[in-house]
């Protein structure tokens, strides 16, 4: 499995990498996300400086339905999933790649993202370790959740609407656990950390874990 | 289900139903506390009740759909039937809960923890029935939303157990010992049997729609492969 993994994670890192439509497209979507929140909120450094941590997840988080959407296209392609087939390639594997090129891909818009925040909003974090563990955990789950639901819109040829729809719900926890701790990173007390990242690893866990499970009957009907 | 257990079961729910409306209204007491909304007891808590189930039923035939010995397209038409009762059921809880949320917490809508995770289950659930919607072969169709109802179906023990793993506004569970008793706790009690009932009954007419659909479709299919294949007899007796 971890051989199929690591094979469709440099395939799909290696054609982001060829495209530069991440660098071009998404990221600069990312950021343009938080300043039209910020826009939105008006120029007040307090309110902005409050409302950091969850505009930093909500842009995250839109970027992240770029991000999936790119990711089901290449598998949607031609014949892919039949030559997959075809190759004996395991469907857990084929799920853990996918899903590690989105985490890696996220957590660097995470990083640019994070210093533009820190730039723009006077997002100001005393605790960085808790970031530190938050972003990636989160990333994981969304990830693992983006992989899932994008192979089950993935055939349908009204994806585009219908993913949003799908996958939003389903990621709504992972965004109030990980702005929760953005916050408490920023203005403490990061004695109250402990249950949202207890919240962020059960998500991470059992998503990735029905992804494994699930993904091989997903891909039967794309 | 039979005619006469389905409609057995109706008249059954509604009776019920009109029990609990006389108790719910006019013999039980106004509550020391929350007056006249505390009415609102009896229906908000068994609607509740009903979603889970409805849920908890959709989920449970889903993995036997997903499961290739137990698969079969009866499975999935239960599992659409409950999700589709289940949207309406926990739609309700939501209004209900907004109604007495009103009065008591002084508005209609709060973040509260059991309140948000109600809302997101609904429309987890809501996505599903979208889902539904995509064209595709019933087997596709159905193993998509198998896949779509197990995974939602992971809100639902969250909503459960919100009100203790959170500080929330929304109390714990009402059947606790000692929170209800006497004839308060009848007619709550009958609440939750009477729209259990009503539940059983609104799946079995939904599912018996479905499964004529199905029926019917087939029916049309074979009727449209007959008529290609007398036309074709036509054809080849005229010599074309």
């Amino acid at each position: 499995m971890w051989r199929d993994a690591w094979a469709v994670l440099v395939k799909d890192l290696g054609i982001e990498a060829r495209t530069r439509v991440g660098l071009w497209q998404v990221l600069p979507f990312a950021v343009l996300t938080v300043v039209l929140f910020a826009f939105a909120l008006g120029p007040h450094h307090g309110v902005l400086k409050a409302a950091a941590p969850g505009l930093f997840w909500l842009g995250v988080l839109f970027t992240a339905l770029l991000l999936i959407g790119r990711s089901t296209t290449i598998e949607s392609g031609e014949g892919v999933g039949d030559a997959q087939r075809l190759l004996g390639i395991d469907a857990s594997g084929v799920f853990c790649g996918k899903a590690m090129a989105i985490a890696v891909e996220l957590l660097v818009v995470e990083v640019l993202l994070l210093l533009g925040v820190m730039a723009l909003l006077s997002y100001r974090p005393s605790h960085l370790w808790l970031v530190a563990v938050a972003a990636p955990l989160a990333t994981i789950g969304l990830a693992g959740v983006g992989t899932l639901y994008g192979a089950i819109a993935g055939g349908a040829r009204v994806r585009e609407t219908l993913l949003p729809m799908l996958v939003l719900p389903v990621l709504a926890p992972v965004l109030i656990a990980a702005v929760k701790l953005f916050a408490l990173a920023q203005s403490g007390p990061v004695a109250k950390a402990t249950p949202w990242l207890w919240v962020l690893g059960v998500f991470a866990v059992v998503y990735t874990a029905a992804g494994i499970v699930l993904y091989g009957q997903v891909q039967e009907t794309s | 289900m039979r005619t006469y257990l389905l409609r057995t079961t109706g008249i059954a729910a509604v009776l019920g139903l009109a029990l609990t409306a006389w108790l719910g209204l006019v013999v039980t007491p106004p509550d020391a506390f929350q007056a006249d909304y505390v009415r609102l007891l009896y229906i908000h808590p068994p609607l509740a009740w009903v979603a889970y189930l409805a849920f908890g039923i959709a989920a449970l035939c889903s993995i036997l759909y997903l499961w290739p010995r137990t698969r079969s397209l009866a499975v999935d038409r239960m599992a659409l039937c409950c999700v589709e009762v289940g949207v309406v059921f926990a739609l309700l809880t939501l209004v209900t809960g907004s109604i007495w949320g009103r009065p008591t917490w002084g508005a209609f809508w709060v973040w509260d923890a059991r309140l948000t995770s109600t809302a997101l289950m609904a429309v987890l659930f809501i996505g599903y029935l979208a889902l539904r919607k995509v064209p595709g072969s019933p087997d596709q169709v159905a193993k998509r939303a198998a896949v779509a109802a197990v995974v939602s179906f992971v809100d639902v023990p969250i909503d459960y157990y919100s009100v203790q793993w959170w500080n929330t506004l929304h109390q714990t569970s009402t059947l606790e010992i000692g929170a209800i008793h006497g004839s308060m706790a009848w007619a709550l009690l009958l609440g939750f049997l009477s729209f259990t009932l009503l539940f059983a009954w609104m799946v079995g007419v939904r599912y018996r729609i479905e499964a004529t659909r199905a029926l019917d479709a087939e029916r049309a299919l074979r009727d449209a492969v007959a008529a290609r294949q007398r036309e074709g007899g036509v054809m080849v007796e005229v010599g074309v």
